[in-house]
């Protein structure tokens, strides 16, 4: 599964993210690495961007990028 | 000596530059730089310059932001680094961190923000951060002018000291990586062509291989480079900007569980704002709660206060036009000459002048949507619509401001973090009808079309909406430029600070009245030169017979094909270009009454008119801020030359289908 198929207020455990070059490279340097927990906060009015917490913050990101990162799901 | 202010978006750094330097500071030249750049004196200190450079995620170059400011630090001499950290979030903040102590420049870390994280129980052992960090750490809150007299003592003395972290301590225990930043910075040593720090280099080349790096490297030194790369990545089994970025992350990790105590998983501000959002961007009510805020600040700067400020000024401006004109006059000083100064220069400049108001009110709801984290907030909300013509959800506010008045709505791109997207905006604003162009379309479909005024008018505002959307596509499909990707943080809301609204504001309007000021002067003087003297260059009365007249009789059969062939309407757009309003007032001169305007065409070239005027290039005061902001008087006046190309073809194909169209139904 995906960040993408996150339900709201869920947790998931980052196990990869897919995809290559600048993009991949900046999505890990705002704090999606393998092992960090993310959870979905919100999503936008029209169904995209996503809102997530992750490494203590918020930060937002298209379902195309979340689809990019491969997570466990935490269960509670 | 030269200090640069480096650090997150959102974490205070506009506050302390402007705690630090007061007014004292003006947007800095630097060659090759096409970001604004602010630098400034500190306060009571001349000799210490302060640079704002653009707040920044990392020193990997994803946008032209963080290109500018990795570029800027390594080539433009800076003696030392002010780091500002929001200390409620060091988890991230502190990333970018690891990254500048790889540059060995004098560096002390601000920890900003201290009363909040206090507040929500964060606690930060100073102490041992320091000595995780290898750097000096000054706690301060920029807000409340704390700990800055501390901060500025502490930069010196590291400078002074030339107290220089070595920064090799976070890769001291992965002696693989260790040895591969060795090995590339010996090679680079014998490589004369290379003024980038070479250790930083070399960390930088590692982490994402050569490619954003002009061409300095050898031959030899690429081979390297490749096979230190894939030693790396055989002995990680990871790509290799994975293996340094999750180095930084596990360093912060441990810093963060040694360093920092606190009760709660997220701060009181975090909470504070999930909770507004569950209003402010709720699935329903958010995008409403949006456009009553817009109406308002609408409200607020173009019905209510703004027009009574504006009023003020131009009575006050006509009033002291009157003076002059009568002193001057009565102290012998000659006609022409008079009216040149008070019918040209005065008038022309004043009628921009009657812009600032507005500007300042804008600028300030503008900086308060800013600062208190909103403005994320509405790019989240409008992102996925705005994506479909190839622009981010950030670009939505400039182009509503469109509305208003392009002036504003232009210099308000600047909050567009890339330079693709400001671009984007800056071409598409213009399209959007702005206020002072509503009392020509209310006169003349008012004339023509009586009953159906209101939806001719309701058109033509959709209509340059639709067109901007169409244009938006084209550029899409043409340049294949994709959006880049939307990575955004969406801070904690915070009150905005008076200091910093107000202060942003001051600038806006300064900036905008000095760079517009040349263009606008020589505008006005140009149309008055126009309106009052003929070909030989003698001073007129009948303005049928005024440079103005010749000009536009010559210009004129360019609109044969849309309709409008007559001199007078011609000329009424050439004034027009000083600002919109100035239509109207040239047709009354000229016709007696605009309403007259139906004594010269029918129905169907007033719409074809309307159409020309709601898209030809906009007026001089719009003019001067595109060119202010894209930094270029070459693009500027390219987008002046294609929307009125657009602007006729648009008009020519209404003109020719109503003709068609007319002659079917008859």
């Amino acid at each position: 599964m995906t960040i993408a198929d996150l339900k709201l207020n869920q947790k998931g455990r980052i196990i990869s993210i897919n995809g290559k070059g600048l993009l991949r490279h900046r999505l890990m340097e705002m704090g999606f690495t393998p092992q960090t927990i993310v959870t979905l906060r919100k999503v936008a009015p029209f169904g995209d961007p996503l809102e997530l917490t992750i490494r203590n913050y918020e930060i937002s990101i298209r379902k195309d990028e979340a689809k990019m990162i491969e997570i466990m799901e935490i269960k509670e | 000596m030269r200090i640069a202010l480096v650090g997150n978006q959102n974490s205070g750094k506009t506050t302390l530059f402007n705690q630090l330097t007061g007014s004292n500071q003006h947007v800095g030249n630097f060659p090759g730089v096409t970001v604004d750049i602010k630098r400034g004196k500190l306060r009571g200190n001349n000799k210490l310059e302060i640079i704002d450079l653009p707040g920044i995620y990392s020193l990997l170059p994803y946008s032209e932001e963080e290109l500018l400011a990795r570029d800027f630090i390594t080539n433009q001499n800076i003696d030392a680094i002010i780091n500002i950290v929001d200390a409620t979030n060091l988890d991230r903040n502190l990333y970018l961190t690891l990254q500048l102590l790889s540059l060995e420049i004098p560096l002390v870390v601000a920890l900003n923000m201290m009363d909040e994280a206090k507040n929500s129980n964060i606690f930060i052992d100073l102490n041992k951060l320091e000595e995780m960090l290898h750097v000096k750490v000054v706690p301060i809150s920029a807000l409340r002018q704390e700990g800055l007299l501390e901060l500025i003592d502490k930069i010196q003395n590291v400078y002074k000291e030339k107290n220089i972290v070595n920064a090799d301590f976070l890769f001291k225990k992965e002696e693989k990586i260790f040895n591969s930043i060795q090995c590339l910075k010996a090679c680079f040593d014998k490589n004369n062509a290379i003024k980038f720090h070479h250790k930083y280099l070399a960390i930088h080349l590692l982490e994402t291989d050569e490619s954003s790096i002009p061409n300095i490297l050898k031959k030899e030194d690429k081979e390297q480079l490749k096979e230190e790369i894939e030693k790396l990545e055989n002995y990680y089994h990871k790509k290799h900007e994975e293996i340094f970025v999750e180095i930084r992350y596990k360093y912060i990790e441990s810093i963060t569980s040694k360093c920092v105590r606190k009760n709660n998983e997220i701060t009181k501000e975090q909470k504070k704002s999930l909770n507004i959002d569950r209003i402010l961007t709720h699935k329903y009510f958010g995008l409403p709660i949006f456009l009553l805020i817009i109406m308002f600040i609408f409200y607020l700067s173009f019905g209510s206060l703004g027009p009574l400020l504006s009023d003020l000024l131009a009575t006050f401006l006509n009033d002291f036009n009157g003076w002059s004109k009568t002193i001057l006059l009565n102290c012998g000083v000659s006609n022409t000459f008079v009216s040149l100064l008070v019918d040209g220069i005065f008038e022309g400049v004043g009628s921009v002048l009657s812009f600032v108001p507005t500007i300042l009110i804008l600028f300030l709801c503008l900086s308060i949507l800013e600062d208190s984290g909103y403005m994320a907030r509405i790019a989240f909300m409008i992102d996925k619509p705005m994506r479909k013509v190839g622009l981010s959800g950030k670009a939505f506010v400039p182009m509503i401001l469109g509305f208003g008045c392009s002036v504003p709505a232009i210099l308000a791109t600047r909050t567009l973090h890339s330079s693709r997207d400001r671009r984007l905006t800056i071409f598409l604003i213009p399209f959007m009808s702005c206020s002072a162009k509503l009392p020509i379309y209310a006169l003349i479909s008012l004339v023509f079309f009586k009953a159906q005024a209101p939806i001719v008018i309701s058109a033509l505002y959709l209509g340059g909406i639709v067109l901007a959307l169409l244009a938006a596509l084209m550029i899409k499909l043409i340049f294949n430029s994709k959006p880049i990707p939307f990575i955004m943080e969406l801070p904690a809301y915070r009150f905005p600070s008076f200091k910093s609204t107000t202060l942003l504001m001051w600038e806006k309007a300064k900036d905008f009245l000095k760079k517009a000021f040349s263009v606008i002067l020589i505008a006005s003087i140009a149309v008055w030169f126009l309106e009052n003297f003929n070909a030989r260059f003698e001073y007129v009365t009948d303005s049928n017979n005024s440079l103005l007249a010749i000009i536009s009789q010559a210009i004129t059969p360019i609109f044969k094909p849309l309709g409008f062939a007559k001199w007078e309407i011609t000329a009424s757009l050439i004034t027009g270009l000083s600002a919109k309003e100035t239509i109207l007032s040239t047709l009354e001169i000229l016709l007696g009454s605009a309403s007259n305007i139906c004594a010269l065409i029918g129905p169907l070239e007033s719409l074809s008119l309307l159409v020309f005027i709601s898209l030809y290039m906009p007026c001089i005061a719009a003019f001067a801020a595109i060119k202010k902001e894209l930094h270029s008087t070459f693009e500027a006046i390219m987008q002046m030359i294609f929307q009125t190309s657009f602007a006729w073809l648009i008009t020519f194909a209404v003109y020719q289908i109503g003709k068609v169209m007319i002659m079917c139904v008859l």
